[in-house]
């Protein structure tokens, strides 16, 4: 800290102008976004893990390249490449439905967390998948036997007894999407904690001092969440202690 | 579309030459952050206080934030406070104009806190019996470590070890963030010149899923190799 600057906290105040208020409202976007594409990322992974474990071949396939090419990509290239696309894409099937569909603008904000979300789904297979394996057989066959549908045994029997050995994998990309989402800064649209940063830092020329901030902010939400799954894990294993 | 696929295929050779840079940047942070990592866990695992924390604290920093943020905080950082100190006299100044090193040195940092972390598991993980066999034959502390437990945690990681190189590669084009011409840099850079989208993104594409098809197949050959010992007998 040089002397020239008498006080660098000066400019983290969190008054009207101070940076502090807009990383404050940066975290906020970076929360927003990190919960949207990790509910998106369940959805994802839910399907991706029926559909390896079903008894299709051809949806086993579709499953293992998804999360193959997914897995194998740099998630800075997918999500640019998903940014972009995914919104054409979405425009080119909606131009079947007519012309009225053809210009419709898609939102940034989803199309970031449609790319983030598939990205995470991905890793969110593989999660889902190996917690279903993990179920004794016979809890589902009792199920059977007790005459259960399909539907009800996975929302008596599966998605619960799941839970608990999905939780530390679920836990773990809890974490990498709200890392992740810092990705979302380099499209320019979004307003993150690490976009408020890179404005901070480029503006005031005190870049030590603000990407050091912005890491502190992600390093709140990190332990925060941490806090938070331990009591997640605490009341999931009740049962088990 | 025809056109398309024609520009698609043409600029390989100029993502292919941008190849070696991505290789070089995973080749040298995975080798200095792997040997990082092994004073990091050795640190966490000790019973010293002044040793455990700071480590502790240090593992928890790297995993806890984005690695973007600790390649912008490096780079614009340090290029904040070198230029007028001494470094600017010494010959690392030379290197130090690159945006490569900084990233090399982001990523060598970030490896060894979670290498650090994977390693300290598994060195927990060495069966107690063979390091007391080693202090009963007399071997001092350093050896007991650089012949007993270091290997045989190698050993134990060394399929998470290879994951952690996996994502190594595929973190190494964030480097294209602070002006390396990686891979990834070199297909935004034609993305700007070209304004086309698709195209170059896609021709990376291809060329990372390649690389790290190759990689996993390099890496699973070498596991084999360290634990070759342990494989199931041949049956007859």
């Amino acid at each position: 800290m040089d002397a020239s600057s008498p006080s660098l906290l000066s400019l983290m105040s969190f008054s009207q102008d101070g940076w502090g208020a807009r990383f404050v409202e940066g975290l906020v976007v970076t929360v927003q976004v990190s919960v949207a594409a990790y509910a998106v990322s369940l959805i994802f992974g839910l399907l991706g893990a029926s559909a390896k474990l079903s008894p299709y071949r051809s949806l086993r396939i579709i499953a293992d390249g998804y999360t193959t090419l997914v897995r194998a990509l740099p998630e800075l290239l997918l999500l640019l490449l998903v940014f972009y696309s995914g919104a054409d894409a979405i425009k080119f099937f909606l131009s079947f439905l007519g012309d009225d569909y053809a210009d419709i603008e898609i939102d940034p904000f989803a199309a970031a967390v449609g790319a983030l979300g598939f990205i995470g789904g991905a890793y969110m297979t593989e999660v889902m998948r190996g917690a279903i394996q993990s179920i004794p057989l016979g809890q589902i066959e009792a199920a059977k036997a007790c005459g259960m549908s399909p539907l009800l045994r996975v929302r008596r029997v599966i998605l619960p007894q799941m839970l608990r050995f999905a939780l530390p994998g679920m836990s773990n990309l809890w974490l990498n999407a709200t890392k992740d989402s810092s990705l979302i800064s380099v499209l320019g649209s979004f307003q993150d904690i690490l976009f408020m940063g890179y404005r901070a830092a480029s503006t005031t020329k005190h870049y030590s001092f603000f990407y050091t901030m912005t890491a502190l902010f992600f390093l709140v939400l990190t332990l925060v969440s941490m806090a938070i799954i331990r009591l997640i894990e605490a009341r999931v294993n009740r049962g088990y202690k | 579309m025809d056109e398309s696929v024609a520009f698609f295929l043409s600029i390989f050779p100029r993502l292919l030459a941008a190849l070696p840079l991505t290789l070089a940047l995973t080749a040298i942070s995975g080798a200095v952050g792997n040997a990082l990592a092994v004073p990091v866990a050795l640190a966490r695992l000790s019973p010293n206080p002044f040793l455990w924390i700071p480590s502790a604290i240090y593992i928890l920093l790297m995993r806890g934030t984005p690695l973007l943020v600790q390649t912008y905080l490096i780079y614009y950082g340090l290029g904040e406070v070198l230029p007028g100190s001494f470094i600017q006299q010494t010959f690392l100044w030379e290197y130090l104009k690159d945006g490569f090193w900084y990233a090399v040195f982001a990523f060598s940092l970030n490896t060894a806190g979670y290498t650090g972390e994977i390693l300290r598991g598994a060195m927990s993980a060495v069966p107690k019996g063979e390091i007391e066999a080693a202090k009963a034959y007399g071997m001092s502390k350093s050896l007991i470590l650089w012949r007993v437990t270091l290997p045989r945690a190698i050993q134990i990681c060394l399929p998470a070890m290879s994951g952690e190189t996996i994502l190594l590669l595929k973190a190494t084009s964030l480097a294209s963030l602070i002006t390396v011409w990686d891979v990834m840099g070199t297909s935004r850079q034609i993305q700007k010149e070209s304004y086309r989208i698709y195209e170059p993104l896609l021709a990376a594409g291809v060329i990372y899923i390649v690389t790290v098809f190759i990689l996993t197949r390099l890496l699973n050959f070498v596991e084999r190799r360290i634990n070759q010992h342990r494989a199931a007998p041949v049956s007859a």
